[in-house]
């Protein structure tokens, strides 16, 4: 027996709960008396209410209230109250505020009933009358109303200051690229609709049971808003059925059980409909123009990535779309700018790589086209201008295993074997079209805490109220203290999801890994600390003379460093110390002396294989191989995961999700799966993920650098890329469907 | 979804006395498609009368030396049985390209020809739909209108017949043998589905008090020659942008006998009796199967988003005939097009 699981390849601790349906999750627990909402949302894209009739909804038997904005009882109105950590600047919206619609598909009421086909049923008779106000739905139009967002979302979103003189250098350059880029909106689309059960205790406390990613992010917002004390608000999330950041904020429908069950006295359940999943937040239509000049040998001369995003009305979202280029690319002149324009729509989210996806995307097409107006392989283009230092932040890189990632997928791919013309390669009836491009994304800590409990039978339970939306996050907190404290996995048990564990930030930004990793390695050394001390006081202590440095814990022992046959049996410390059990919190914080001095980054070489019918242009995406360069791989199984599912979205981000807009209405029209169409196993062939060795002693103690992410970054400029190779038509709306390449 | 009543039918008396009696009644055989509807309000029926413990799910041999397939027989079921893999592989082929294993466990043959239109607006009640509710108006003429008919379209509604398996019953004549209290009747394939003209809120020639009871297949079912293709967004589970099924009778490389018929491009699987005119007695070719394709197509008209179709569907018709000559159908399980 080896207790040392960091780096092995394991399966998931909570596999075979989810499998045998043991898992559950927040439409899934069931209390008695549960009363079961149902939601009502607006068919109009802006305007007012003028009535809402719930009359003949009331009438029917066994529902219990209509809620509206003109019977909710009074609660906090003020923005504060419900902003929450993924929030942006502006005013969030509220659900039942007012009788203002702000967007189509905006929850106007909800309908509480003993069944959940009652209050189904009353929801179709609940009338409302609008006075319609004209909406703008359209991004392309309103491009003269873009600006930037004066209060900043966050630090690093803004757009870093031009170096050099981007425009004068573009005029003089040899090879001039310049196009733009255009992205739709995209929805997260996670298989488990957003839902919360919410469990009246009956002392004034509510217990909820929600999808999120982050339960404490919940917790303070329902809290905040009702005016209950932290305390007598619990959520509980321990399983996600998948979020890809569509859980960063507290969604409506937690609101509406709040609000129902704190009035009725009662418990309820509200879940979305697949329809209301698509009102609410999305990855933003953004349209960016890049513009890029050249040497005649391909040495980049000037860079201008200029993105307009749209946003609410209500709501200045942001994320970082520009930059990337100025970390990825040497290039002495460069100029960036980030805007956005309201439109009648609720507001963005974050979305699996927000800015990173759809901002790489559009640099590694313009790369790609650069490449060929000089005539050089796409790679080589990279590897010629590849950056040796942060020019963004004039710092260099706590690690950066690009070229490597380069050199390996290339070799696996075979690219050198690409015959650079497009339309050049084929296999019968079919154009084959080989693209390449690169990935990056910020590794990213936040403080955190982690409990650790270690009884004397040996067994340990450690927690932090963190999520795990299907990332692994339970299997590799397990193996981290199992590690440290050198106990059987099976020993160790991980638990996250609810507001009253220690605390953790929202799961999201490819951090968890190196946040919440960091706490509990933490935690885990504070017991082992304690352990060491109580052994120092044995009889005849091996350990007597040592320090804690010199001691290590493997199978299920403390053990001298130098002399690994001398130990002594966890449980047996614990029982001549006289302890049944050790308790420690400890709190991790990124090490900003440490760290500051560096740019911290993931990356990642993307190539992929198309195969296109050359009369009717459908797209097969035959071969992926991605190597990604993430530091220290904990788990290569569930980090394989993680960038096969990544893949996965990215082609579906470049071949086939949209969610389209009808601009006469100002609605979403592909507002199911048959519309919104995403990846099927049938458009999934061969995915090859290559983790380059990467050795990084600066982003955190761990040395991971997080990997739900990097998958998508780059993936779609990829796929993109080598759909030009094989028709020699440029594509530069998204998604690629065979309409676009006639 | 409204309250409903529920009644299980043991008998085709029964189920057809039923349904005479209660104008708002529905059938339910497989519900993939009624339940959607009654979920999202589009379809309200004060009664279900469950037509599923009828003895309407066998296939068997007619005198005619054709099949019956019973109405409620699932796709899955037809798909798989051994008589139609080895006589009338177009049908399973057309099965197998439309929605998943699990739909068709449960689909059935009559449901699948009454399967409603896909389009978004018909399914979301907060739009004016023509289909759903007559004199509202038509919001894809001038909305999202990608997945909408180019052929025999009227103003008032553009929708297409999403069904696969209805374009290859289309090219085989099949016939539907209905039933009500009136007595039986049987209609011919071609006449089963309508075109919207001033009234899409009927889709086809069944009244609402006729049960289907079978759909005949006559003999021929063009084993040798034939294929299925399907041009969609992704490489299964999706809905047609345009699929053909073809049929070819072949003696020494000249054309006996054509037929071709279009799915995904209007109101119904649509077939075009002077483009199968034009390949009679023709070499198998590409020249000609582009000549039928473009006949097939005149007076083709798109309404913005869905104007594609038409350079689709020419193009994609001379692939399905090509593959039906050389013997070699396109593969519903390979999904590179041959
Ligand atoms: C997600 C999804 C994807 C799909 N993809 C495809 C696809 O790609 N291609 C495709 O062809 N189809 C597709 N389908 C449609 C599917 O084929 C139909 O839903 C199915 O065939 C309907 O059969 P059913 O027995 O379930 O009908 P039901 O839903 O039970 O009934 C449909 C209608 O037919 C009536 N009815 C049923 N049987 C009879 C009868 N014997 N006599 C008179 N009236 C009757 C009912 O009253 C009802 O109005 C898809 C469906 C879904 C949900
Ligand atoms: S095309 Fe037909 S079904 Fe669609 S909105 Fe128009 S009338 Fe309704």
């Amino acid at each position: 027996m080896t207790t040392n699981y960091m780096g092995k390849a394991t399966s998931r601790v909570d596999g075979r709960a989810k499998v045998t349906g043991a898992a559950k999750y927040a439409a899934e627990y069931n209390v008695p008396n549960l009363a079961y909402g149902y939601i009502v949302t607006s068919a109009i894209a802006r305007g007012r209410i003028t009535k809402i009739d719930a009359s003949e909804a009331l009438a029917v038997e066994g529902v219990l209230q209509v809620f509206t904005h003109e019977n909710r009882h009074k609660i906090a109105e003020d923005d504060q109250s419900y902003e929450d950590e993924a929030a942006s600047p502006g005013s969030p919206f509220r659900p039942l505020y007012d009788n203002q619609i702000k967007f189509s598909g905006q929850p106007v009421a909800l309908v509480v009933a003993e069944e959940f086909e009652i209050a189904r049923y009353a929801a179709s008779l609940v009338h409302i009358e609008y006075k319609v106000e004209s909406h703008e739905t359209d991004l392309s139009k309103v491009r003269a109303n873009g600006y930037e967002p004066k209060i900043k979302r966050m630090e690093g979103f803004e757009p870093v200051k031009p170096r050099g003189n981007a425009e004068k250098a573009f005029q003089r350059a040899v090879h001039q690229h310049d196009a733009e880029y255009d992205l739709p909106i995209e929805h997260h689309n996670p298989m488990e609709l957003f839902a919360s059960t919410a469990v009246w205790e009956g002392n004034g406390k509510i217990t909820i049971y929600d999808k999120n990613q982050g339960a404490q992010n919940c917790q303070r917002y329902i809290a905040n808003i009702f005016g209950f004390p932290m305390d007598d608000v619990r959520v509980i999330s321990p399983f996600v059925g998948g979020a890809f950041g569509s859980g960063l904020r507290p969604q409506y429908q937690i609101f509406l059980a709040a609000l129902a069950a704190r009035e009725l006295k009662c418990s309820v359940r509200v879940s979305l409909t697949r329809q209301q999943m698509f009102g609410l937040g999305y990855r933003p239509n953004t349209l960016q123009r890049v513009a890029i000049g050249a040497a005649k040998d391909g040495a980049l001369e000037a860079f201008m990535h200029d993105a307009l995003a749209n946003t609410s009305r209500y709501e200045d979202y942001q994320e970082m779309v520009v930059n990337w280029a100025g970390s990825l690319y040497q290039c002495d002149n460069m100029k960036f700018s980030y805007n956005i324009a309201q439109l009648d729509l609720c507001t963005p989210m974050d979305m699996r790589a927000p800015g990173g996806a759809p901002g790489m995307y559009a640099i590694e097409c313009a790369m790609d086209e650069l490449a060929y107006k000089v005539g050089c392989d796409p790679l080589e283009l990279r590897l010629k201008n590849y950056s040796e230092k942060d020019q963004n932040e004039g710092k260099p890189f706590s690690s950066k295993e690009l070229r490597a990632c380069y050199r390996q997928a290339a070799e696996k791919f075979g690219w050198a074997n690409r015959k650079p013309q497009p339309g050049s390669m084929r296999d019968g009836s079919e154009l084959i079209g080989w693209g390449m491009a690169t990935g990056i994304w910020e590794a990213m800590q936040q403080p955190a805490s982690a409990r650790a409990v270690l009884t004397s039978d040996g067994k340990l339970e450690v927690s932090s109220a963190t999520a795990d939306i299907g990332t692994g996050t339970y299997t590799i907190m397990t193996q981290i203290a199992a590690e440290t404290l050198g106990l059987p996995l099976q020993d160790v048990t991980f638990k996250l999801g609810d507001s009253t564990l220690p605390q953790s930030p929202i799961e999201g930004g490819s951090w968890t890994a190196a946040t919440n990793g960091s706490a509990v390695k933490k935690v885990c050394d504070a017991v082992g600390a304690k352990l060491f001390a109580m052994a120092q006081k044995m009889e005849a202590s091996p350990f007597a003379n040592l320090k804690f440095e010199d001691v290590a814990f493997s199978e299920g022992q403390m053990r001298l460093k130098n002399d690994s046959d001398r130990g002594v049996a966890i449980g047996e410390i614990m029982r001549h110390g006289g302890a049944t059990t050790l308790a420690e919190e400890a709190t991790s914080s990124p090490d900003e002396a440490k760290q500051e001095p560096y740019a911290r980054y993931t990356h990642s070489a993307i190539f992929v294989e198309v195969k296109v019918d050359e009369e009717l242009r459908t797209i097969r995406v035959t071969r992926i191989v991605i190597a990604v360069a993430g530091g220290r791989i904990l788990n290569p199984k569930t980090a394989r995961s993680q960038v096969l599912g990544a893949a996965v979205g990215a082609i579906g981000m470049a071949l086939e999700e949209e969610s389209v807009v009808d601009q006469n209405l100002g609605r979403i029209m592909t507002h199911n799966l048959a519309d919104y169409h995403v990846p099927v196993n049938a458009d999934v062939y061969d995915i090859d993920v290559i983790f380059v060795e990467e050795h990084d002693t600066i982003v955190n103690p761990l040395g991971v650098k997080g990997l739900g992410e990097i998958g998508i970054v780059g993936t779609a400029a990829a796929i993109a890329n080598a759909v030009f190779h094989a028709t020699g038509k440029r594509v530069r709306d998204m998604p690629i469907t065979v309409d676009k390449l006639f | 979804m409204n309250p409903f009543s529920y009644t299980r039918s043991g008998t085709l008396e029964n189920a057809v006395t039923e349904i005479a009696r209660d104008r708002r009644a529905k059938f339910i055989a497989g519900g993939t498609n009624l339940i959607d509807l009654m979920k999202e309000n589009v379809t309200r029926p004060s009664r279900l009368i469950d037509i599923n413990h009828l003895s309407l799910n066998k296939i068997e041999e007619t005198d005619n030396g054709g099949l019956r397939i019973g109405a409620l027989v699932t796709n899955s079921d037809v798909a798989y049985h051994p008589q139609i893999t080895r006589r009338y592989p177009l049908l399973a082929s057309a099965i197998l390209a439309g929605a998943s294993h699990q739909l068709r466990n449960m689909a059935t043959t009559g449901g699948n020809l009454l399967q409603r239109t896909r389009c978004s607006y018909f399914y979301d009640i907060t739009t004016a739909c023509n289909k759903r509710e007559p004199g509202t108006g038509c919001s894809a003429i001038n909305g999202f209108n990608r997945m909408h008919a180019i052929l025999g379209a009227s103003e008032e509604c553009i929708a297409t017949h999403p069904s696969d398996m209805c374009v290859a019953l289309m090219v085989l004549d099949a016939v539907v043998q209905v039933t009500s209290n009136r007595g039986a009747r049987a209609i011919p394939f071609a006449e089963f589905h309508r075109l919207p003209g001033d009234a899409p809120q009927i889709d086809t020639n069944l009244q609402p008090d006729e049960i289907i009871t079978s759909v005949d297949l006559p003999g021929e079912g063009f084993a040798g020659n034939h294929s299925y293709l399907k041009v969609r967004d992704r490489a299964s589970y999706a809905f047609a942008l345009v699929s053909v099924a073809a049929a070819l009778t072949l003696e020494g490389g000249v054309i006996k006998e054509a037929r071709i018929a279009l799915g995904g491009v209007a109101h119904k699987p649509w077939r075009n009796a002077e483009a199968e005119a034009l390949l009679k007695g023709k070499p198998a070719g590409q020249d000609n199967f582009r000549k039928a394709a473009e006949a097939l197509l005149s007076g083709a008209r798109g309404f913005g988003h869905n104007n594609f179709k038409i350079e689709l569907a020419k193009r994609a018709i001379p692939r399905a005939l090509k593959q039906a000559a050389a013997g070699t159908p396109q593969s519903q399980t390979i999904k590179k097009v041959l």
